[in-house]
């Protein structure tokens, strides 16, 4: 193996593709060409660095200084000065990097054990992490029932929102007899502020599909669809270059290493519909009709493609799967609180000092993660809520900043976990103008198949509008919270069961914000 | 040309959402007709009907025609609180359309969408297939007159 003196690591995500990153390769590999270095310095372009600097971003090891907003105007300077000399350009190191360093850490990460350190676009780099060892052994020293007994072990729960435990999905599925089954990967992922998904996908393509391939197994499926955005153009260009390298090696295909089991893996894109990451509605999509849900039960898992069984699970669940497999169920546990292992992945976003993506223990409470990973709130700024979940998520206050998050800690708060989306929010921030942005949101993605939703929407948006305006009276504020709770009890989905968390949230939370802004 | 890119594809109806995208892509007014409709009805055997409302259930078809650059600024939570609102006013004076609006040369189409899942740079919006984040009114600027300057 060749030896290098330093790395690059160059983040190559929809950001730097804009500000022009490719050129930008181009130009400094011909520098450290033109002064020797090009068999001292190794260039990775890579998925997510874990830090969302402006631009083009670049960390550089072992110094591990993280670059950002780099230009092709400042290759020469960098390679002079850094490279050459040994000496980090300091206007334009990234600013938190110099204060703190945990969203780094990745000794206890899963899911992104290999974001922003391997080149996601080579199957070597990923064997060569120990890389579909999993795979491995799952098909060929392990019994379909074991796999499912030890996914039902580690205690892993869907990541999509829900947070059903995975071991019992997989177990109903598993012992039915059909001539054909399905896993559909859901990576339609549309909750605002949400982007984990992309960001796995991004960073670390083959973990996904290891994940796929080992649920694939275990209930005994030989075709696999990733439902997929049809907006993630890198991530549906990377699982492609994944699937055919996986194709080219023999991991997919006929007769997996002469195991008597065949797998193909397809992607299927998306046109732009929320309410398709709900997986009945997403299955529909899949067969070519409109995104509308199905009645439940029965459930996907009986009846589901094509009116056979199958198995739907989000991105970030499935790409907990090959470490489980790996290490075992009692390795995974020693993560995360007894009733819910594991680590979560979060993107932070909103007025803290350093936004981010990062992966931590289920149970750490949102002071930590806001402390520890996002640097604290932006300077001059005081913490006044935090949307959790995404717009079906909830708007918490300071008062359950220390409330550990967990499926069942937040439950006892009627909050929820939901994508992993943190929107943190100033003191001089609107409630009723982040409401009024929600439910606007809902009433555009209403599908219109169940009357409770299809006019609940409307008319939620339509009452905090006249709110928002200053036109409406406490009465019409309560009358909210009756018109989301019917919504809850009578829509057909989750979608039109959502919006009451985010209403009842805000108006219990905030309710003198209220109080303030309507007439007697 | 509607055959060509039906031909393509198996003729099952869960191809119908990738022979639609296709043509849409190929039509440069970024639509699907009403004589693309009528041939992907006849190749896959479908009524008219249920390929109208699966065209108008997704946001990515359109059904009327569309300028060559297609803006989709992001409206959801984290790019509002960002300032979407700001941009949107700002577009729509350099542009001199509403949204859903074409302009007179037939260059831009302004539209709001669902999140497109960048919010580490918010406000966001897509232009065709290229995403621009941090956006601010001097930015949006920039790159509306790059565009036209391009042409």
């Amino acid at each position: 193996m060749k030896y290098y003196r330093s790395h690059i690591l160059i983040g190559i995500n929809e950001t730097s593709i804009a500000a022009g990153v490719q050129g930008f390769i181009l130009a400094l590999r011909k520098e450290l060409g033109k002064v020797g270095l090009s068999d001292e310095i190794n260039l990775l372009e890579t998925g997510p660095l874990g830090f969302f600097g402006k631009g083009i971003c670049l960390t550089v090891y072992p110094e591990n200084i993280h670059y950002e907003n780099v230009k092709i105007e400042d290759v020469q300077e960098l390679v002079e000065e850094h490279f050459l000399k040994g000496r980090p350009v300091p206007r334009l190191i990234l600013e938190a990097s110099s204060k703190f360093q945990p969203q780094f850490n990745y000794k206890k990460r899963i899911v992104l054990r290999n974001s922003g350190l391997i080149d996601p676009e080579s199957i070597d780099a990923y064997l060569g992490t120990g890389g579909y060892e999993a795979w491995e052994k799952a098909l060929l020293n392990m019994q379909p029932q074991q796999i499912v007994e030890e996914v039902k072990a580690s205690g892993l729960r869907g990541r999509g929102g829900a947070g059903f435990p995975v071991g019992l999905k997989w177990s109903f599925t598993a012992p039915l007899e059909a001539k054909q089954k399905y896993v559909v990967v859901n990576a339609d992922e549309g909750e605002p502020g949400t982007f984990k998904d992309r960001l796995i996908m991004e960073g670390d393509p083959h973990q996904l599909l290891e994940g796929t391939m080992i649920c694939a197994r275990a209930i005994g499926a030989t075709k696999a669809y990733i439902y997929i955005r049809g907006e993630y153009k890198l991530c549906i260009m990377r699982l492609q270059k994944a699937i055919d390298q996986c194709r080219a090696y023999g991991i997919i295909g006929e007769n997996i290493f002469d195991s008597g089991f065949d797998l193909d893996i397809e992607i299927k894109i998306g046109a732009g519909a929320y309410v398709c990451g709900e997986e009945t509605a997403l299955i529909e999509s899949l067969e070519g009709n409109r995104g509308h849900p199905r009645w439940k039960p029965p459930f996907p898992g009986v009846k589901g493609l094509w009116q056979a069984p199958t198995v739907v699970n989000n991105v970030e669940t499935l790409a907990n799967v090959p470490y489980i497999i790996a290490n075992g169920a009692d390795e995974f546990k020693k993560h995360g609180t007894p009733e819910c292992s594991g680590t979560k992945v979060y993107t932070i976003l909103g007025d803290v000092a350093y936004p981010g993506l990062c992966e931590v223990d289920m149970g750490t409470p949102l002071r930590t993660i806001i402390n520890d990973y996002a640097g604290g709130m932006k300077k001059g700024f005081k913490f006044k809520a935090a949307l959790v979940g995404g717009a079906a998520g909830v708007i918490l206050s300071d008062r359950l900043l220390d409330v550990n998050m967990d499926l069942v800690s937040l439950d006892e708060y009627s909050a929820v976990l939901g994508s992993g989306a943190i929107l943190v929010m100033n003191e001089h921030q609107s409630i009723v103008d982040i409401l009024w942005s929600i439910l606007r949101f809902f009433r555009h993605e209403s599908c219109g198949q169940c009357a409770p939703c299809k006019n609940g929407t409307q008319l939620l948006y339509r009452l905090i509008n006249k709110i928002k305006k200053g036109e409406g009276t406490m009465d019409d504020v309560d009358m909210m919270i009756t018109v989301a709770e019917t919504m809850q009890y009578t829509s057909f989905c989750a979608l039109g069961q959502s919006p009451i968390m985010a209403v009842r949230s805000a108006i219990e939370n905030f309710r003198d914000e209220f109080i303030a802004i309507t007439k007697e | 040309m509607y055959k060509e890119i039906c031909s393509k594809y198996a003729p099952t109806k869960d191809n119908l959402i990738y022979i639609l995208h296709e043509i849409q892509d190929a039509e440069p007014q970024h639509y699907i007709s009403k004589e693309a409709v009528l041939a992907v009805s006849d190749y896959l055997k479908l009524p008219e009907n249920h390929i109208y409302g699966v065209m108008t259930f997704y946001s990515m078809y359109s059904t009327t025609p569309r300028g060559k650059h297609i803006i989709r600024l992001c409206e959801s939570p984290p790019c509002y609180i960002k300032g979407s609102e700001n941009i949107l006013r700002k577009l729509g004076i350099i542009l001199g359309v509403e949204v859903g609006e074409t302009t007179k040369d037939g260059m831009f189409t302004l539209e709001l969408c669902a999140c497109l899942g960048v919010c580490g740079n918010a406000p966001v919006m897509m232009i065709n297939e290229d995403v621009y984040g941090d956006l601010s009114e001097e930015k949006v600027e920039e790159i509306i007159e790059s565009i036209r300057g391009r042409q």
